[in-house]
């Protein structure tokens, strides 16, 4: 930010912005460069509707991976399972903006922004389960698991693999004209590919409509943020690629919902590309429930987030707006649960793919 | 040697005798380091480069940021320049964010400079199929890599070749791929103790035999062996090699097995178009021709990515059933 600021290109690039300014830093960088706080995008809030929508969101992408954990454990479910408990205002918040036209690129850690962009449980349980009824036949699993019908290219089992898809899907909007979107998430781990910084710079050149979604958790598999990036906020490296950085609580459904609406009205009036980092933090290891046992980050620092939990902290709010009842809440949890059973049991009598099928789908054989 | 002086053997899993390959390159070589991601603290995901922060310190046990092309660069330029490096790729598939480094410089880089470049460094990493790791984490990519010329690759299929080959790739003054298998990481074997080289290019018969020659990389060795035993049942005595390097390629040893059998079958877990077997083929009727009985055949993966689902990817991976069913085939039985 500093060295942008010494640059002509600090004038194109509008100064980060933090919509919803964090504890200590956030207030030292206020000094430096005044935070400015996002504009409320319009006078009134949200609808009742969004707000109902957004706690829905939280919660199925909630229940179905405590569930998928579960499965995992049980054996049911093949594989690596990346697990997206804690990180879900993040997915609810991008995901409300966006129709089945705007397209998103996911990470290995998936199944959330599926659930967000409208996948169904059934076959996404499938998936997980190596069913012929999933969502990719059984080809893809928890790490490639998609729905082109729902504008989801892909979770990604390459880290940084889908900043540059996302970008190409941007360039695609605007080559064809359209006004949707392209949406890319990514961890603070994946800020340091090179396809990331690659994809970013050619979105700010062109000015396409993308918008790069870091999920600052803290961590890349058992290696602390501040072991692998000598900065704080990935947000920073938006002057670098010439674009607004901004930075939001990750674990408020509302900062994430409003940072990010800006972000992609902007991007479909062809006002560019927009990097939005969430704080946020992921409470299950990096991969299964439990994962592989290792110290690498402390108790006290866990309890902490999980006191900041995105879905009770919203339904505090939601009570308090007089949005919704607690027992309007305990309604949506048990109906959620009911579709993930259903699900599960769907997936559980759900056949495996037919031998005869692994080499469909390597070629198109229609188009030949 | 005198039995007192024998070092002592014990039973080890592979992926301790992973562990052990590098502890012992760490400590003959001042300027050797291990650089990669989740290798200090977390000993690797694999758990193979346990207990090496403790012993060497984080100068030369070094985390990485999730940046392979930066992590192989690093491999390139420190040993171009007195390091004799140990680069971990965690996945033999993301070979795909390096390539770069890899094919364009680390290969070429002494030829390019007429000699004067020397690159002592080492590459682990992690490949094969099995545990449903989909098809970006499970690739054989050997023949990708055994295709640069200045690039040596090996394949240890068991404890004792994974550390001896690890030393010898760690002393070679060039860069040498040591491509590990993770359905092999609890396999056990008696290993022993202290340092110990498994020579690069040099082939292993695994089992003599008079009727045929079959040649296996990697796991699929162990696959071979089963067949082999069920082949006897059947009145067919199979000669197994364990190619163990892929680059160089050891022709003799295999040539002069078929010299004996008159038969040939390559298996590898990559798949068949434009695997490594398609190679060793061409070089056995280019060598052998007047001693072959049969056509040289070959078992592979089908022309797919790996696939996720348990049902497929059984389907998918060769085994000691479908070596055993192109054996007849082979044997014409
Ligand atoms: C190119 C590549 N390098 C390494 C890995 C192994 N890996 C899988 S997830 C991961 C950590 C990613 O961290 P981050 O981007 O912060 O995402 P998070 O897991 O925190 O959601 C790593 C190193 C990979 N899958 N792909
Ligand atoms: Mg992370």
């Amino acid at each position: 930010m500093l060295a942008a600021k010494k640059k002509p290109a600090a004038k194109k690039t509008p100064a980060k912005k933090k919509a919803a300014p964090k504890a200590k830093k956030a207030a030292a960088k206020a000094k430096k460069a005044p935070a400015k706080k996002a504009p409320a995008r319009k006078a009134k809030g949200p609808s009742e509707k969004t707000l109902k929508e957004l706690h829905l969101k939280m919660v199925r992408i909630r229940r179905f991976e405590e569930s998928a954990g579960k499965m995992m454990e049980d054996g049911k479910i093949p594989g690596a399972l990346h697990l997206y408990v804690g990180q879900e205002a993040v997915a609810a918040g991008v995901m409300q903006h966006l129709s089945n036209q705007d397209w998103i690129t996911s990470t290995h850690r998936g199944h959330g922004h599926l659930v967000a962009k409208g996948g169904e449980f059934k076959p996404m349980f499938a998936e997980l389960f190596g069913r012929a009824t999933g969502y990719c036949k059984g080809k893809g699993g928890s790490m490639h698991i998609s729905s082109m019908d729902l504008g989801m290219l892909g979770a990604n089992g390459i880290v940084g693999g889908g900043p540059p898809i996302a970008m190409g899907a941007a360039f695609s909007n605007k080559f064809r004209r359209n006004k949707n979107v392209a949406v890319a998430f990514f961890g603070d781990g994946a800020s340091n590919e090179g396809s990331v910084h690659e994809a970013a710079n050619m979105a700010a050149l062109y000015k396409l409509p993308c918008i790069f979604v870091c999920e600052n958790n803290g961590y890349g598999e058992y290696t602390a943020q501040s072991r692998h990036q000598a900065i704080v906020d990935v947000a920073d490296r938006a002057a670098g690629y010439g674009m607004p950085g901004v930075i939001c609580d990750g674990m408020d459904v509302m900062a994430v919902y409003e940072a990010a609406g800006e972000a992609i009205e902007r991007a479909r009036k062809g006002g560019g590309p927009t990097l939005l980092e969430c704080k946020t933090y992921r409470y299950y290891d990096h991969v299964g429930v439990r994962g592989m046992g290792l110290n690498y980050r402390t108790d006290e620092e866990i309890e902490a987030w999980k006191k900041k939990d995105a879905i009770e902290g919203f339904e505090k709010r939601l009570k308090q707006l007089g949005v919704m009842t607690e027992k309007q809440i305990k309604t949506v949890h048990a109906a959620v649960e009911k579709d993930v059973d259903e699900a599960i049991e769907f997936a559980n009598e759900s056949p495996y793919p037919e031998a005869d099928t692994l080499l469909d789908n390597v070629y198109n054989e229609k188009g030949a | 040697m005198s039995e007192a002086q024998k070092p002592a053997v014990r039973e080890l899993p592979y992926v301790m005798a992973i562990n052990e390959g590098i502890r012992e390159v760490l400590r003959e070589q001042e300027d050797a380091f291990i650089a990669g991601e989740d290798v200090a603290i977390a000993g690797s995901v694999y758990g193979y480069c346990a207990g090496l922060l403790d012993e060497f310190g984080e100068d030369r046990v070094v985390d990485t940021p999730i940046s392979e092309k930066g992590i192989m660069g690093l491999g390139v330029g420190a040993s171009a320049t007195g390091c004799r490096p140990i680069i971990d790729l965690m996945f033999m598939d993301f070979i795909g964010e390096c390539m770069d480094e890899i094919a364009n410089q680390m290969a070429k880089m002494r030829f390019m400079f007429g000699g004067k470049a020397t690159l002592p460094v080492t590459v682990l990493t992690m490949g094969g199929a099995g545990g449903s790791l989909a098809a970006q984490h499970s690739q054989s990519l050997e023949a990708w890599l055994a295709h640069l010329p200045g690039m040596k690759v090996c394949m240890p299929s068991d404890a004792y070749d994974a550390k001896g080959m690890i030393i010898s790739a760690c002393r070679d003054d060039n860069p040498v791929f040591v491509v590990l298998n993770k359905a092999s990481l609890a396999m056990t074997m008696e290993v022993p103790e202290g340092p110990y080289e498994v020579p690069l290019g040099e082939a292993c018969v695994r089992r003599q035999g008079s009727n045929l020659t079959i040649v296996a990389f990697g796991r699929m060795v162990h696959e071979a062996m089963a067949a082999a035993d069920q082949l006897k049942d059947l009145g067919i005595d199979a000669e197994v090699i364990d190619a163990r390097s892929v680059q160089p390629f050891d022709t003799e040893t295999v040539v002069k097995s078929i010299k004996k059998t008159h038969r040939a079958l390559v298996i590898h877990e990559a798949v068949k178009f434009g695997g490594i077997g398609g190679e060793i083929t061409a070089q056995i009727q280019e060598e052998a021709f007047d001693y072959l009985d049969a056509p040289v055949m070959r078992v592979a993966a089908p022309f797919s990515p790996v696939p996720f689902s348990p049902a497929l990817e059984q389907v998918y991976i060769p085994n000691a059933d479908s070596i055993i069913a192109k054996v007849k085939e082979t044997l014409e039985l």
